[in-house]
């Protein structure tokens, strides 16, 4: 009867022990092979017509925000806090660009409008970029130093805070993690 | 009139160099004999023969390859999980990601590049999340050895519980339970009044 309850023991313990450690990972910390790598360059055609190219920003920070307008409720929550990052530090070497993913043209001007995005926004044809930064969903944000070194992932809606504080980490060439 | 003979003449070698076949031909035509001369002609018309054999099977030396390359996509494919679903591979997938990574294999397997190759270049961005069946290396291998140490264990209890089972005396045989007192009393009581 002892011997029983030991077995039952031992097989229920490694379960328990594996849920345990799932609680404590973060969801949006999915793992990327791409961090701490040189980041993929890409180029961009602009919706208002001009061209971003990432090697040609080498000496910034370049904060790379993948959205759609399909995605709600995220990345209409997030919009404000981007326009509002990019106000704050577009004068300090910093630039945010907006990477449109699998959207309509006409549904992707109608949410720059709405949100007065005035950082530089292009649509991804063929999911090109996407799919070289390893994207799993919308929204995703990607932050890179002025080395063109992918320094982070966010996974998901991010907010004013949380932007702020890996621009600042990179600014003071800490990198943020 | 010589001018114009002249002129028949020059076209009729025109003709001779330009259409040696057809000449020959007209040749045979007028003689109604195959002759020696008309053996350039054969050999031409054997080329030709062959020529149009020969772009005949073009489409389906082109089909060919082509459904080959498409049975190399779709086993690329089917190893590499689709970013954006419930439990789908790449190759069966709708979503629009989807197709945009299978145009992306077909792309690098023109290129040349092996099926090892493109499925490590999606594993070098997406990680190794992205195979469906993970690599036989390192703590992966808990994976694929566990099953195979495992199904004797469990085809051993099975066979163990089995016995055992078998073994145990029948239910019918089992002695009946045994009531308590009052109960007893009570139920004989019961069974009496019935009687």
């Amino acid at each position: 009867m002892m011997l029983k309850k030991v077995l039952i023991l031992i097989a229920v313990l490694p379960v328990l022990a594996l849920l345990a450690y799932a609680l404590t990972l973060d969801p949006r910390a999915i793992p990327s092979p791409l961090v701490g790598r040189q980041a993929g360059d890409f180029s961009l055609s602009l919706f208002d017509g001009g061209q971003f190219t990432l090697v040609d920003q080498r000496g910034k920070v370049v904060v790379m925000n993948v959205w759609s307008s399909w995605c709600i409720p995220a990345c209409y929550n997030e919009a404000p806090a981007l326009e509002a990052a990019w106000q704050r530090y577009r004068g300090r070497e910093v630039v945010v660009v907006g990477v449109n993913y699998q959207d309509r043209d006409a549904a992707a001007r109608e949410f720059l409008a709405r949100f007065r995005h005035t950082f530089p926004n292009g649509p991804d044809v063929g999911s090109k970029i996407a799919i070289e930064y390893g994207v799993r969903g919308v929204p995703e944000t990607f932050f890179i130093d002025r080395d063109g070194r992918l320094v982070h992932r966010h996974v998901g809606e991010i907010s004013f805070p949380i932007l702020v504080q890996h621009i600042e980490q990179l600014l003071q060439g800490t990198g943020g993690t | 009139v010589r001018g114009h003979r002249r002129e028949v003449e020059k076209e009729r070698e025109h003709r001779q160099d330009a259409y040696p076949c057809a000449h020959d031909m007209r040749e045979r035509g007028k003689r109604r004999l195959w002759r020696r001369g008309s053996a350039r002609c054969g050999w031409l018309m054997v080329l030709g023969l062959v020529g149009l054999v020969m772009i005949g099977f073009i489409p389906l030396a082109l089909g060919a390859a082509a459904s080959d390359l498409e049975a190399q996509v779709r086993e690329v494919a089917s190893q590499l999980r689709c970013p954006v679903c419930q439990g789908l591979s790449v190759a069966d997938s709708p979503s629009e990601l989807a197709n945009e990574m299978r145009t992306l294999v077909r792309e690098q397997l023109q290129q040349g590049k092996t099926s090892a190759e493109v499925l490590d270049y999606f594993a070098q961005r997406y990680g190794e999340w992205i195979l469906l069946a993970p690599p036989k290396r390192g703590f992966n291998l808990v994976i694929w050895v566990l099953p195979f140490v495992l199904l004797p264990i469990g085809a051993a209890a099975v066979y163990l519980g089995a016995r055992r089972w078998v073994r145990s005396p029948p239910a019918g045989e089992s002695p009946p339970p045994r009531l308590d007192s009052p109960y007893a009393e009570r139920l004989q009581r019961e069974l009496d009044s019935y009687q």
